[in-house]
């Protein structure tokens, strides 16, 4: 039976309590976000009579009266464990949304890297007119998520890799919900703009201070010049009283190179839509991703990799790791342009199932224009491998030892393609704890 | 005695297999069980290995004076039997070195002994791999991933070279392997010929015989073994065939 999702009113009285706030306004924003909550209200969350939502209902996320957060502050010693801060001396964190002065550390920035909050860069005195800038609002027509992201917009990241620049300290930026009086809807932008022939590599991390109930509804546009390579990890680990739906959108120049690592452990509710545009000749993007689920937890990833030029590679893993009574679903839309010749597209989707009552939906969904390319695509669903199981047995390795090995190694594939070795650590550790699995 | 089988009596997928197959072996022993296709000797080997589509409806095996039916298949490994497959099993994300190093880890553990730290354990296994000139990059390889089928076997018998077993068994060691890899293979395996340990070595053919050659050779037909001899009875057997057996065992019972 389709559930909808359509009750809107609980994010209109937060709506109302931010128009009464002076950043509401800021840079002139403040018509359009009233503009964009109005576009958000007439279509309301997507339901899943809608095809890309057929298997995720909203639902639970429309009937809870969301609020806006009203401390934007933790101590230090509560951020602690979210933010590596000794392997990933870079970084911002947003409290709730906010930019903290207090736990960011951006002193020492390697040259060539530039880090702004989307508030300063949007307070910023200019002598152009006070008007919102396009590039925020670039991408927000149409799709609901995105609108209520522009609407609520505090906060958030704007990263500038300069031309040439090659950054080998990866730059963290970390998204935290910190418990307040009721739930909360967080609105995070991150903006990343690599420049030509730049290099660099950014952390983006989402977690929760326990008894933080939270709605996060990131937007991440990434642009990728000419000749850029774009290393893109994104750790979600919230917690199971959070819904987390997050868009993001790249653009991949000339011979660019984007990639990113989608690791997601946590939240009640995640939705990752992931939609790059391979823009230039020759640009190559890599999407992989980890989930690993149980409870009744949902996660559902859709990717749609737009092969718009010629001779471009794109290749895709996704892989999944279920027990309990979670589902997950897998989009992987690949567009082949007719421009698009001699494009080599690779898309595969594993998912483990270790209980009965696991779930996943895979789809890929090919749309193919041009005649001479490349496409694959497969889904692998199933249990442990039991003769791998029985083998480990016969030379003496303990039922649940082996079992602990399988997983690791299913998961290896996708986190030993993480170059940050304190992030695949932390993913294998929450992987461990959450199917509890011991360390080997 | 090292191994004394009773009355076995094995199904799989609901058919019975092994109809009643006693069989003693004592260590330092190195016993053939050869047969026609679907006689039931890989059922002989998977029932010894504890393989869980393997049911035992009845008799008995007793192993170094215990149970060997109450236990798991680990349990089986660390009390010192192991069964080189007849098709190794590919585990992907798993190195080789990695795998063997938990199970001779396990097993050492069981028996008491120290577990070996990273460099004692390369060193072993490095001098092993020499024994049945095994490729160094092999053991940094996932577990039997893009092997060939001769490689996969020459890794069986690398990690019983490793694992130091009590009871061997060599479940159609030598069915893919060409003449060299057959050679190299029985080469490791007699390297392990030794007073305290037996091996029993479950074939098709008579060829391998000439290379491991047995102390004993036992005919299998249609889940009994129907005849015992010396390594004599594989050559009168090879020259036969099957059809000798069968045909005696037939006339035998009426």
């Amino acid at each position: 039976m389709a559930q909808v999702a359509e009750r809107t009113d609980s994010l209109s009285l937060a709506f109302d309590s931010f128009r009464a706030d002076a950043s509401f306004a800021v840079a002139g924003l403040g018509p359009s976000r009233e503009a964009a909550f109005q576009r958000f209200l007439a279509k309301g969350f997507p339901t899943t009579r809608e095809e890309e939502w057929r298997h995720t209902s909203l639902g639970a996320i429309a009937k809870t009266e969301f609020r806006r957060p009203v401390t934007f502050e933790i101590a230090r010693a509560t951020a602690e464990p979210f933010l590596f801060a000794n392997e990933l001396p870079h970084r911002v964190v947003l409290v709730n949304g906010r930019w903290s002065k207090a736990l960011s550390s951006l002193d020492a920035l390697p040259a060539g890297l530039t880090v702004r909050s989307v508030s300063d860069a949007l307070a910023a005195p200019s002598a152009q007119p006070r008007t919102a800038p396009d590039w925020l609002l670039a991408v927000s027509s149409g799709l609901p998520l995105v609108d209520l992201n522009t609407a609520f917009v505090e906060d958030g990241v704007v990263i500038d890799i300069a031309p040439k620049a090659i950054i080998d300290q990866p730059l963290h930026i970390v998204c935290l919900c910190a418990p307040t009086s009721s739930p909360t809807v967080v609105a995070p932008r991150i903006q990343i703009r690599a420049g030509a022939q730049s290099q660099a590599n950014i952390v983006e991390s989402y977690g929760s201070v326990p008894g933080a109930a939270s709605f996060t509804n990131a937007v991440t546009i990434v642009d990728v010049a000419e000749g850029a390579m774009l290393d893109h990890v994104k750790l979600q680990r919230e917690a199971s009283t959070a819904f987390h739906l997050a868009s993001m959108f790249v653009r991949v120049d000339r011979a660019g190179v984007f990639r990113s690592h989608a690791l997601t452990l946590g939240g009640n509710i995640s939705r990752n839509d992931i939609v790059t545009t391979l823009a230039g000749d020759g640009a190559e993007c890599t999407l992989d991703g980890l989930y690993v689920t149980d409870g009744d937890q949902l996660v559902d990833t859709h990717t749609t990799i737009d092969h718009a030029m010629p001779n471009c590679p794109s290749h895709e893993l996704y892989k999944g790791i279920m027990s309990g009574k979670s589902r997950a679903v897998f989009n992987g839309k690949i567009i082949v342009r007719q421009d698009a010749q001699k494009t080599n597209a690779k898309q595969t989707n594993k998912a483990l199932l270790l209980s009965d009552d696991a779930q996943i939906n895979t789809k890929p969904q090919l749309e193919i224009f041009a005649d001479d390319v490349k496409c694959t695509h497969g889904a692998a669903i199933g249990q442990l491998d039991e003769d791998a199981m029985f083998y480990m047995q016969a030379r003496g390795i303990a039922f649940q030892d082996a079992r602990n090995l399988l997983i690791h190694a299913f998961a290896g594939e996708v986190l030993d393609r993480v170059k940050e070795e304190v992030v695949r650590e932390q993913a294998m550790r929450l992987l461990e704890a959450k199917l509890s699995l011991w360390k080997v | 005695m090292l191994l004394s089988i009773k009355d076995l009596k094995v199904t799989a997928e609901g058919k019975e297999i092994l109809k009643g197959l006693s069989l003693n072996v004592n260590a330092g022993e190195v016993h053939a069980i050869m047969g026609p296709n679907g006689s039931g000797k890989s059922t002989l080997a998977r029932a010894l290995s504890g393989h869980p589509a393997y049911e035992v409806t009845g008799g008995s095996i007793t192993y170094d004076g215990k149970d060997l039916l109450a236990m798991a298949p680990e349990e089986r490994a660390c009390e010192g039997v192991f069964m080189a497959f007849q098709y190794p099993v590919e585990i992907a994300g798993i190195n080789n070195a990695y795998f063997l190093k938990a199970a001779l880890n396990a097993v050492r553990k069981h028996r008491g002994q120290q577990e070996l730290d990273a460099v004692e354990f390369m060193q072993l296994i490095r001098e092993k791999a020499k024994l049945l000139e095994m490729n160094q990059e092999m053991l940094h390889r996932s577990v039997n991933e893009g092997f060939s089928g001769g490689e996969k076997k020459r890794n069986e018998i690398f990690q019983m070279a490793v694992l130091e077993p009590k009871l061997a068994i060599l479940d159609e060691t030598d069915s893919g392997l060409d003449i060299d890899a057959l050679r190299t293979v029985s080469q490791g395996v007699n390297a392990l010929r030794s007073p305290e340990r037996a091996i029993v070595v479950v074939t098709h053919y008579q060829r391998l015989l000439d290379y491991i050659v047995p102390d004993f050779v036992h005919v299998l037909s249609a889940g009994r073994i129907v005849r015992s001899g010396g390594k004599e009875l594989a050559l009168e057997l090879e020259a036969k065939g099957y059809g000798w057996v069968e045909g005696e065992t037939a006339g035998a019972k009426k």
